[in-house]
């Protein structure tokens, strides 16, 4: 293999550029980047660079040293819009063709928002480092009333953020219970009570009807001038009637997967582009990781696993799939990524760690500390067996857990019919 | 040279925080003892909220691990090592020396 395309310039991109590299790789790197900039850190966006505490610089994940080790070719400030799948031919949007022995497809996840409202001044998602520049120019000029649309980890971030910067904050969230599938209702209902508990209000079970808008003067009269929409934001209509007042919207309602480029490849993008545990896509000399990406699980089915972590952790194996041409799905016998989830929330001064995959109704008990006290670690089981562990400012006792976790869920695997095919 | 706490408030396994100019962290790893900077080279989280296994902590954000003894990540996402501090015990008082930084392993 003497040349590689790595599709995507995040965290994903680069850390399967590096490895690459670890592995022995001393054939061309060309790295294609949608947004300009070298790789960064997006988990602080919506934390301490919104709240002007680092700059961009410190957001970086590479050095200059690092990044001259590399030594990738950067196509960035380009997207992707098509891979051909006999030749492996990238297309950029310029008309570019980069052709190469081999791809990585780290093209990430994009902000999902409501229909109809990207062109209204005020309103904004927060996934890229221009998102974030955005509302934090958004939120600095005067005091903006903000209105957080999802009070999911982004959306509960960014509440906190505003909080932190003396902005009057509300979140509404469509479900009875904030987080209630992704840390059941008990834990869900806790971290709906860290708003209430710093004075920031919070509807839940509230249906967004709409916005309602009003010209755009365009004098940055209501704290945003770098949006140009012919309309701006007044308030957020419920779907009840009610009408909450807002100079800025923040639409956290998740994201969904960068595959349009992919469309008529060949490769899976039913829910994500769908890789084998190894990262192997449907092409050969093609593989898939981080948030773009569902890996099939030894114990069957498949998933993705949108977190910091995981595109960290799949990248050593995505990079020797790519490299050996061999896939998980044929020796059976290569190591596989962590299949165990883990990721953090900052939020006020509180931090959420989840691993694993409990279910909603999985049984809860405490093993550390109190609910009441904002601060604990908690198990999920499911019929006697371990599926996920939660904490709140419990870093040490959660970090035992999580390893117990990951290696019962390993010892399943191996123990399951599935394993050997 | 900066006292911490007695040898008997730092038992086997256990780590305490020294907020020194730059945070520092001291370790008891199976009866020795252990300095290195609290916070984890890679991003800001405090290592003595890690979890210790023999001679290794692991950073409690993002699971970097670091060794005791030199500093260094043993794998990514840390690339960069931390620092290393001499640990003094001046009777039954543990001691660290910040002026002092242990070259880098």
């Amino acid at each position: 293999m003497r040349a590689v395309t790595v599709v995507g310039a995040g965290l994903a991109g680069w850390h399967a550029v590096r490895e690459l590299r670890d592995q022995g790789f001393d054939g061309t790197i060309t790295v294609i980047g949608a947004e300009p900039q070298r790789p960064y850190d997006r988990p602080p966006l919506s934390k301490r660079f919104l709240r002007g505490e680092i700059d961009e610089a410190e957001l970086a994940l590479a050095d200059e040293a690092e990044l001259a080790e590399v030594d990738a070719h950067w196509r960035t400030g380009r997207r992707a819009v098509r891979l051909d799948r006999h030749t492996r031919t990238v297309e950029l949007d310029d008309g570019t063709l980069i052709a190469s022995d081999g791809v990585v497809i780290a093209t990430g996840a994009l902000a999902r928002t409501l229909p109809g409202l990207t062109d209204v001044a005020g309103v904004h998602t927060l996934r890229t480092l221009a998102d974030a520049r955005a509302l934090r120019t958004a939120l600095t000029e005067g005091t903006p009333r903000t209105v957080v649309i999802g009070a999911g980890f982004v959306g509960a971030e960014v509440a906190a953020t505003c909080h932190a910067l003396g902005l009057p904050v509300t979140v509404v969230e469509a479900l009875d219970v904030p987080l209630a599938r992704v840390l059941g209702p008990t834990v869900g209902a806790i971290c709906g009570e860290l708003h209430r508990d710093h004075g920031v209000t919070m509807h839940c079970g509230f249906g967004v009807a709409g916005l309602r808008t009003e010209p755009n003067r365009g004098d940055g009269a209501g704290g945003d001038t770098d949006r140009t929409g012919s309309t701006r934001v007044t308030a957020v209509l419920g779907r009840d009637g009610r009408e909450l007042a807002a100079d800025v919207v923040v639409i956290g309602i998740g994201s969904r997967p960068a595959v349009d480029w992919l469309a008529g490849s060949g490769v899976d993008i039913a829910d994500g582009v769908g890789c084998d545990a190894g990262g192997a896509t449907a092409l050969p000399g093609v593989v898939a990781l981080g948030d773009v990406a569902r890996y099939a699980d030894p114990a069957g089915g498949s998933r993705r696993h949108e977190h910091w972590t995981a595109a960290v952790e799949q990248a050593p194996v995505a990079v020797r799939t790519l490299l050996t041409g061999r896939s998980r799905g044929e020796s059976g016998t290569d190591p596989v990524p962590n299949r165990v989830p883990y990721f953090w929330s900052d939020q006020y001064s509180t931090r959420i760690q989840l691993a694993g995959h409990p279910d909603a109704d999985d049984d809860l008990a405490v093993v550390e500390g109190s609910f009441a006290d904002r601060d604990f670690v908690s198990v999920y089981r499911r019929q006697g067996r371990l599926t996920g562990v939660v904490a709140m400012n419990r870093g040490r006792c959660f970090t035992r857990l999580r390893r117990e976790l990951r290696a019962e869920v390993e010892r399943a695997v191996e123990s399951s019919p599935a394993a050997s095919t | 040279m900066i006292p911490v706490c007695t040898l008997a408030e730092l038992p086997p396994g256990e780590s305490v925080r020294v907020l020194a100019p730059r945070p520092v962290a001291v370790f008891n790893a199976d009866g020795e003892l252990y300095a290195i900077d609290d916070t984890c080279s890679h991003q800001d989280a405090a290592l003595s909220d890690g979890w210790l296994e023999g001679c290794l902590i692991e950073c409690p954000l993002h699971a970097a691990m670091f060794d005791l003894r030199t500093g260094m990540p043993t794998g990514p996402p840390a690339r960069r090592p931390v620092r290393t501090y001499p640990v003094v015990l001046v009777g039954d008082m543990i001691h660290v020396d910040t002026s002092v930084r242990e070259p880098v392993a």
